[in-house]
């Protein structure tokens, strides 16, 4: 598996990993920007209004026509979120030549449609059609109203924003519906321009073709694109303490029958300088894997919850926990949650809990090689921070993380906001 | 013991065979990937609740095999084959579907050992009435957390306007009062019936060694064979919906909706991978993302991006599920049935062949997915038929049977609409 990486157009990067073991090929590209409330809404629609049509597929059937003949290859609008920053493009993929009747050319042929997905929209007078803004205006605010439906993702997403009320971090990478109603033809195309000037571009590809062919194909269908001032002072800003002294606590009913319950850390000095293998051996011994603490004890031991989890965000320094429980565990389940918290940052971590930890992390990072679209995940953010470590270097690395360095970043975790969603009762109604 | 066939077209070969206590083995060779996947399946799901064995019939409370999926990790040692797994850097999990039980595990590294303990730990059956009462909690937990959840409460309204009697009224995991009447007892009732090697299958996906999957399969497993459960599922064939119409109100944004009808199933053999890629081809292109209907339905606002159809194959039948969110369901099925009668009539011999090279694209999409590959293994092993000759198998089937399966099925009379709209 081989990583290459090379500026192939001015502030245009490609990352590159070469194997032929896959069937089908990989392809993305992002517009990087920084998530602000602001923006975020817009910028998240413009992917879905270019992929309406373009000036040689005018429709969606014209689109469909083509990647249907190309095997069914697949362009789809992608809006990541990556700490503050927002990542804005499109994800392809695409049966690699050898495995189709009669086919060749199918990358530099899906390249050249994304491109034209990306920079030669149909347009009126300039202006992006206002039908298909309109259209994708609605379908962007129901996506976002419809973030209520997952109560288990709607409630880790409340706690960030309540959580970091100062910073962009509050802001989910499809923005805000108050901004998204805002969201105009006229206004949009400027907004498009403007990413297209001043962005820096992250382009990804997982195959079996030589980087020399990948960057030619790619240079020819991004050739156009108008390049002006880049704008690379975009970043996430790690906040090493809590919002307030003492934790903050919000409650929110809606029509449920089991609680939610999500937790909000701060890593404080232990984002000083990360340590990446340390950070993800905590996170999988205390609520990120199936022999986690939270698992384990707070889940299976005790039956408090029926999930209890935790994922970390790297480039944010914050740790968020999220768990099913019934309304009345509410206090039994935080203390439960906090109290394996407390006993990870006094060293209480046995032997097989450390091992299971180290290689879960492990695992996961090796077995990432055999997935395209985690290494596209795994490379953006590892190209957003600089590094250039692979998830190979990764797992060895956290095969020797210690006790006592799980215990250090356990001990700097300091709880911010607790998020409780929980049914309606006799008070609502009245 | 196994024999290879070798698929040259698609880059894949494969190890198949039946080991003497009736196991059959399925192992797909993968050079160059650093991750294995094991799955260890029975031919039992949350429908199957009435059955006969060894001449005594059964009849158990819905949520039976769910319930015994979460309890067959506890050992007799007292241990966990869960953690067991994990701690050997394995990620395994388990999931029941109407007509399957599954266990499976990823790994890294620890292949042969992991395997070990998944063969070790499904074919030990140890229950107490003590963890069996405990799992009570976490399982209550699990039928609460699928009541919030529209995309299940539409889908479990379908059915019950769908059949009139039968299993597939209630859910998998079964209600607080179903999994109460469940004992230990039981749960080795059905493991004892379902759980023999002629009714399972292990397939595995990976850069592995297939003779030494079976030999260690046919090492640790029981010898004996065992008859067949035979199930009866009080279900009658044919029958009109119960209800064309429910509506219920919950907590969502906007209409989610999931409309279907019920399907025959051809007898168990090469026909019903035909069948199904029948299926999938007409509606791809009655529906598909590429299709005239859904371009303008989306043009239209009617749907979005989560329109989306499946077939479902479970006690025996199979259905047809197409669904997502609008603000009118009602038309969107309309819309549909309308659609399908007019491509009954005729297809578009161009686009008819754009979608059947996108249906490829798709089944070679499918080769990365371990999972999903293992999954269809074993439903091939349980249809008779090899899921890998759906690549040779899409090319040979033609319009007039598509546009069959449209006439046949896209049928108001037979429909049922599901609908969960917003308080």
């Amino acid at each position: 598996m081989d990583y290459r990486r090379e500026e192939i157009l001015q502030g245009v990067f490609l990352t590159c990993i070469h194997t032929e073991k896959f069937k089908t090929g990989t392809l993305s590209v992002s517009l990087l920007t920084q998530l602000t409330r602001e923006t975020a809404a817009a910028n998240a629609v413009i992917p879905y209004v270019l992929r309406r049509g373009t000036v040689t597929m005018p429709d969606l059937e014209a689109i469909a026509a083509r990647l249907d003949g190309l095997y069914g290859a697949r362009i789809e609008p992608c809006v990541r979120k990556k700490g503050e920053i927002q990542c804005i493009g499109f994800r392809a993929s695409f049966p690699e030549d050898a495995y189709v009747p009669e086919a060749s050319g199918v990358l530099a042929q899906t390249a050249s449609a994304m491109g034209e997905l990306l920079l030669a929209p149909v347009t009126r007078g300039g202006l992006l059609l206002p039908q298909y803004v309109d259209s994708e205006r609605e379908k962007h605010i129901e996506r976002i109203r419809g973030r209520i439906n997952e109560k288990r993702s709607y409630s880790v997403l409340r706690l960030c924003e309540l959580m970091c009320p100062y910073e962009d971090y509050a802001v989910p990478a499809g923005g805000f519906e108050a901004e998204a109603e805002n969201i105009h033809y006229h206004r949009l195309t400027q907004q498009w321009h403007e990413l297209l000037a001043v962005s820096p571009v992250e382009l990804f590809y997982c195959g079996g073709m030589p980087f020399e062919q990948v960057r030619e194909a790619l240079i020819g269908t991004l050739d156009a694109l108008p390049r002006g001032e880049l704008n690379f002072d975009i970043g996430t800003d790690v906040r090493m303490n809590t919002v307030e002294d003492a934790p903050r606590y919000f409650t929110e009913s809606l029509d449920v029958t089991q609680g939610k319950l999500a937790m909000g850390y701060r890593l404080g000095e232990a984002m000083q300088e990360p340590d990446p293998a340390a950070l993800r051996v905590f996170n999988a011994a205390f609520g990120g894997s199936v022999t986690s603490r939270l698992f384990m004890n707070v889940r299976e031991k005790l039956s408090i919850c029926y999930f209890a989890s935790s994922t970390l965000d790297y480039a944010k320094g914050v740790l968020l926990v999220s768990s099913g429980i019934d309304f009345d565990k509410y206090d039994l389940a935080r203390e439960r949650i906090g109290s394996e918290l407390a006993a990870l940052a006094r060293g209480e971590l046995t032997d097989d809990e450390l091992g299971a930890a180290r290689a879960a992390v492990a695992g996961d990072l090796r077995a990432m090689e055999d997935d395209a679209a985690q290494l596209d995940e795994y490379w953006l953010s590892r190209n957003l921070e600089g590094s250039e470590c692979s998830p190979a270097e990764l797992a060895a690395l956290a095969e020797s993380v210690t006790r006592e360095q799980i215990a250090d970043i356990a001990a700097q975790c300091a709880l911010d906001a607790v998020y409780f969603l929980r049914g309606r009762d006799e008070q609502d109604a009245d | 013991m196994l024999t290879e066939q070798s698929y040259p077209n698609i880059g894949e070969r494969i190890w198949h065979g039946t080991l003497p206590n009736g196991l059959a083995v399925r192992v797909i060779v993968k050079p160059g990937y650093r991750r294995s996947f094991a799955l260890f399946a029975t031919n039992y799901g949350g429908a199957d609740r009435v059955f006969t064995v060894d001449g005594a019939e059964h009849r158990t409370p819905a949520g039976v095999a769910h319930y015994l999926e979460h309890k067959l990790f506890d050992m007799p040692d007292g241990g966990n084959a869960l953690n067991t797994l994990a701690q050997n850097g394995a990620q395994p999990n388990a999931f029941t579907s109407s007509a399957m039980t599954a266990y499976y595990f990823e790994s890294t590294d620890g292949f042969e050992e992991n395997l070990k303990s998944l063969l070790t730990f499904v074919s030990t059956p140890y229950f107490t009435a003590e963890s069996v009462a405990k799992e009570q909690g976490i399982i209550g937990q699990e039928i609460r957390m699928t009541e919030d959840t529209p995309g299940f409460v539409v889908y479990v309204n379908l059915m019950r306007s769908l059949y009139r009697t039968g299993p597939l009224r209630d859910s998998v995991a079964g209600t607080i009062e179903s999994i109460a009447e469940i004992t230990a007892q039981t749960l080795y009732d059905c493991h004892a019936a379902f759980y023999r090697p002629s009714n399972m299958a292990l397939a595995v996906v990976g850069d592995v060694d297939p003779q030494r999957v079976a030999e260690l399969a046919e090492r640790l497993l029981p010898h004996e064979s065992g008859s067949a459960p035979t199930r009866s599922y009080d279900i009658t064939a044919g029958e009109a919906p119960a209800a064309p119409r429910t509506e219920v109100k919950m907590a969502v944004s906007a209409p989610q909706f999931l409309f279907g009808t019920r399907l025959a199933l051809s007898e168990p053999g090469p026909a019903r991978l035909r069948d199904r890629l029948t299926g999938e081809l007409a509606l791809r292109y009655l529906m598909g993302k590429s299709s005239p209907l859904y371009a303008a339905l989306y043009t239209e606002g009617l749907v979005r991006h989560d329109f989306s159809y499946e077939l479902d194959q479970a006690a025996g039948e199979c259905v047809l599920l197409i669904g997502g969110e609008s603000r009118d369901p009602d038309a969107v099925m309309a819309r549909v049935l309308q659609q399908a009668a007019a491509d009954a009539e005729g297809f578009d011999a161009a686009r008819f062949d754009r979608v059947r090279k996108s249906l490829y694209g798709a089944y070679l999409r499918g080769l990365e997915d371990f999972d999903g590959l293992a999954v269809e293994q074993a439903e091939g092993v349980f249809n008779g038929c090899e899921p890998l000759q759906a690549f040779t198998v899409l090319g040979e089937i033609t319009e007039a049977e598509c546009r069959a399966f449209l006439q046949q099925h896209l049928r108001a009379d037979a429909m049922a609409l599901s609908i969960v709209s917003p308080a």
